[in-house]
């Protein structure tokens, strides 16, 4: 079985699943399941600064988006850091990172934009042996409103700033939280690492309405008739998060750096998907608060298999491998000519395919009155339409042409050779090659 | 041949080859994968799951599905294989409408359980026939032990040892291992031999030496097995067959249901195996409905099955009773034999009708005839000779939870053993936990 240890900033766990700063990790009881449960380590729900802590709403926190059968797609908070004091908190974490050594314990921070805030927690947090901290630049709602959180997330000097008073105050790895509510990721990023954060970790939850009680007419969930976006996270989220992470994975700026990776993974295959994307880690926060700390075994064992396969003995022989495989869409092949193929014995003609293309695509999919289905090559632009709407898997595939062979749509010859866009006639701005 | 199934007596061939064939295939197909994910997605993956605490073996049943919906049966097999060496052929016989699926919460709410003996078996299909023996030994503890019977109490009892670093002779009377997976389950319940494949992959642990022919008080016994070996387990199964009571049942065509089985199973080709025209099956087990619906399958034109009781005490499940019911199987209730009449063959038997008086059946002095040239006696089984010394509770072998038997070193299980419902799966949650036990005595 290949070893799933892995070490991020220098800090060891058994794997690389972390739960995220949420709810699950709020308090001791909840980490202590959550270690025996086989977790590798956690970001513990955010601290603020000492005093009477925030309070939360007294009705519904949570709304959802559901898939069929009720399977829960999204999730969507509006709940604030912990609403615990500090000291508790803080006595906490001691008691249990000294039961766990070989678990990673994060502590998540949020305190105002004054140094003399940060200045006075970090000794604390420090005191605590914790193995780092992470700093919450991300949530959306009612924090943000009081000047922290993704308040501080969307303005790139101000997390510089507060970075570098972290580096400053603190002795162990800083790791930057961001998030996602910003039109370009890699800005934020590039912030923390130019305050000398160890890492980033993204995504926080996104801004979001989840769904509208059509009696109250107001936002779900719904308090006293009014409702406020909040934060959108689990499954629904994770393409988002993964483009994220990719971008400041293969930006020349912050390429290399580490990152923790948060946003919708729910299984041991998001998590490698995630972390052939670049990241060192992840953390898992919707899953858990779905399925119960039980989950990470299957993470474990599908990674654990996967890694067998193909061959890996460490996560460090693939995190990162797919960056290169990251570009820009100028830069795809356009010679790369394929057409879809729709395997009649695996075919149930239901006309999914059929409805998809002919009403919404490009007419390539003949129907017969025997309700044959079939492609017709003189039209498919290989869109993919077909393969993504077919409900039986491998069913519809795309073949590749081969160079020499004709693109019946096109009439051309299907060329060997790489040729992108940039030296492409239509293009104005082409380059003609050297 | 030119038999049907009018042609009187006991006869083979009573249905085209192609028909029994047809007969004998898998009761439950195989999943094709898109199928098992669809029934993979309905799991909702539980907290405490009541399937679970539901299944003799323990089997982290949500983990499992969880594991095939993320695209890693392989995974999923070593969850069921780590608390159930015979999760394979569990998954094809294991009554699950009375055992995890009964109590499905998707049961419980809406009549449609999520199918997980057939998930079961999709998973422990693909990891086998991939090939793949998850398991390694642990390093020699140079123990030996001695497992007496080869079925799924003794093998399951015997993999874990292994696995453990023992070494393991298994001794089985009979010339092939398997015990009731083998000998005692309907054809169509496990076909394709997979009893004999499953042993076959089970022994790649390595370190399991198994002797044929072999029965304690013949070629072996237990004063020699202990001087021999550091710890004994017994896993003998029930030998012997409950008499009738009838008048005439010495009369030919009257057999024990198990020894059809057995017989049918050990037949490779079932054209050849002879079956009567009216056939009787006396009692109400699982036995009895495995041996009905084989007799009906193998085209006998009428099966009935007598049952002492009302339908709501029979012993096999609403599942089972319908099995036989969907294959043209009469069930009668409240009927006990009293006379298996015929000139040195059985020709009718004669059934009287019972009622229960709140202290025990008694006849109610009405009788029906019915023909019967075949009559199986599927009444229950008995434990054939024990060795000497070993205490009896009723009258199976006396064990605590772990097995000990009252002998120091020696430990039982599966169907010879008290407790338990002679279930495969009770067998090997009953061999593994002995396993365990003897290991950390040997050991500790």
């Amino acid at each position: 079985m290949a070893d799933l240890t892995t070490e991020f900033l220098g800090i060891k766990s058994p794997n690389p699943f972390w739960l995220a700063s949420a709810p699950p990790t709020d308090k001791e009881y909840n980490v202590r399941r959550a270690f025996e449960a086989g977790w590798g380590g956690v970001v513990w729900k955010t601290l603020g600064s000492e005093g009477p802590p925030v309070v939360n709403v007294n009705g519904p926190r949570y709304g959802a988006i559901y898939g069929a059968d009720r399977r829960l797609l999204g999730l969507n908070n509006i709940e604030l850091i912990t609403d615990r004091p500090l000291q508790t908190n803080l006595d906490e974490i001691t008691r249990v990172k000294k039961d766990y050594p070989d678990r990673a314990i994060i502590v998540s921070i949020m305190v105002p934009c004054e140094e003399e805030a940060w200045k006075d927690i970090l000794p604390r947090v420090e005191a605590t042996g914790a193995d780092g901290i992470e700093l919450n630049f991300g949530c959306p709602h009612g924090m943000a409103e009081r000047g922290m959180g993704s308040a501080v997330g969307q303005v790139p000097e101000y997390i510089t700033m507060v970075t570098e008073w972290c580096k400053k105050y603190y002795s162990k790895p800083v790791i930057v939280k961001l998030t996602p509510n910003i039109t370009d990721i890699r800005k934020p990023a590039q912030a923390a690492f130019k305050g000398n954060a160890d890492a980033v970790s993204l995504i926080n939850t996104i801004n979001s309405i989840t769904s509208v009680d059509l009696d109250l007419l107001a936002p779900q969930p719904t308090i006293d008739g009014k409702g406020t976006h909040g934060g959108y996270c689990g499954p629904a989220v994770k393409p988002i998060a993964l483009n994220m992470v990719a971008e400041i994975a293969r930006d020349p700026e912050t390429h290399g750096k580490p990152i923790s990776a948060i946003g919708g993974i729910t299984t041991w295959r998001d998590a490698a998907e995630f972390m052939v994307m670049g990241a060192g880690n992840v953390q898992v926060c919707t899953a858990a608060m779905t399925y119960g700390f039980k989950i990470v075994q299957e993470m474990i064992s599908g990674l654990s298999q996967w890694m067998d396969e193909k061959g890996y003995a460490s996560t460090s022989e693939f995190i990162g491998q797919g960056v290169p495989n990251v570009t820009d869409w100028q830069y795809l092949n356009l010679n790369y000519i394929t057409k879809a193929r729709i395997d009649q014995d695996a075919c149930i003609k239901c006309g999914r395919c059929y409805a998809a293309c002919e009403d919404t695509s490009h007419q390539a999919i003949s129907m017969s009155a025997d309700r044959v289905f079939e492609v017709q090559d003189d039209e498919c632009v290989a869109c993919n339409l077909c393969v993504d709407v077919c409900p039986v898997e491998n069913c519809i595939t795309m073949i590749e042409l081969q160079p020499g062979e004709i693109d019946k749509r096109t009439q051309k010859v299907v060329e060997p050779e790489y040729a992108n866009w940039t030296t492409h006639p239509n293009n104005p701005a082409a380059q003609a090659a050297e | 041949m030119g038999n049907s199934q009018t042609t009187p007596g006991i006869v083979a061939g009573r249905l085209p080859a192609d028909r029994i064939q047809e007969n004998f295939d898998d009761l439950h197909p195989a999943y094709a994968p898109h199928e098992a994910a669809v029934a993979a997605d309905r799991c909702y993956f539980c907290h405490d799951a009541p399937c679970m605490t539901a299944c003799p073996t323990s089997i982290d049943i949500p983990l499992f599905i969880r594991q095939i919906a993320t695209g890693t049966p392989e995974a999923a097999a070593k969850t069921i294989l780590d608390q159930n060496i015979l999760g394979g052929m569990c998954a094809r016989v294991c009554p699950t409408e009375t055992l995890c699926e009964e109590v499905c919460v998707r049961e419980v709410a809406e009549g449609k359980p999520v199918e997980i003996g057939r998930l079961q078996r999709y998973a422990t299909d693909t990891l086998m026939d991939a090939g793949k023996h998850p398991f390694t030994r642990a390093a020699p503890t140079g123990k030996s032990v001695a497992v007496v019977g080869a079925g799924p109490a003794g093998l399951s009892c015997a993999h874990r040892l292994a696995m453990l670093g023992h070494d393991v002779v298994i001794y089985e009377a009979r010339p092939k291992a398997g015990g009731l997976n083998e000998f005692g389950i309907a054809a169509y319940k496990a076909p394709n031999g997979f009893a004999t494949a499953e042993v076959d992959w089970l022994m790649q642990i390595g370190g399991i030496t198994l002797k044929e022919g072999q029965a304690l008080g013949d070629q072996i016994t237990l004063p020699g097995l202990k001087d021999s070996h550091d710890a004994v387990f017994l896993s003998i199964g029930l030998s012997g067959v409950n008499a009738l009571r009838a008048e005439g049942e010495d009369r030919e065509g009257v057999e024990d249901a198990v020894s059809f089985i057995a017989e049918l199973r050990q037949t490779s080709d079932l054209t050849t195996l002879p079956v009567g025209r009216n056939v009787v099956v006396i009692g109400g087990g699982m036995t009895a409905v495995d041996a009905a619906v084989q007799s009906k399958l193998l085209g006998a034109e009428n099966v009935t099955i007598a049952y002492r009781r009302g339908q709501e005490a029979m012993p096999a499940s609403k599942y089972e009773q319908d099995l036989a019911a969907q294959n043209g199987v009469r069930l009668m209730f409240n009927v006990q034999p009293v006379a298996v009449h015929g000139n040195g063959r059985a020709v009718e038997i004669e059934l009287e009708y019972t009622t229960d008086t709140g202290s025990g059946l008694t006849g109610t002095g009405e009788t029906v005839r019915l023909a019967a040239d075949q009559v199986f006696k599927a009444i229950g089984q008995t434990l054939g000779d024990t060795p000497e010394g070993i205490t009896l509770e009723g009258r199976k072998i006396a064990v605590n939870d772990t097995g000990r038997t009252s002998l120091d070193g020696v430990w039982a299980g599966g169907d010879c053993a008290s407790g338990g419902d002679d279930l495969t799966v009770t067998a090997v949650a009953e061999g593994r936990d002995a396993a365990m036990d003897i290991h950390a005595t040997l050991v500790g």
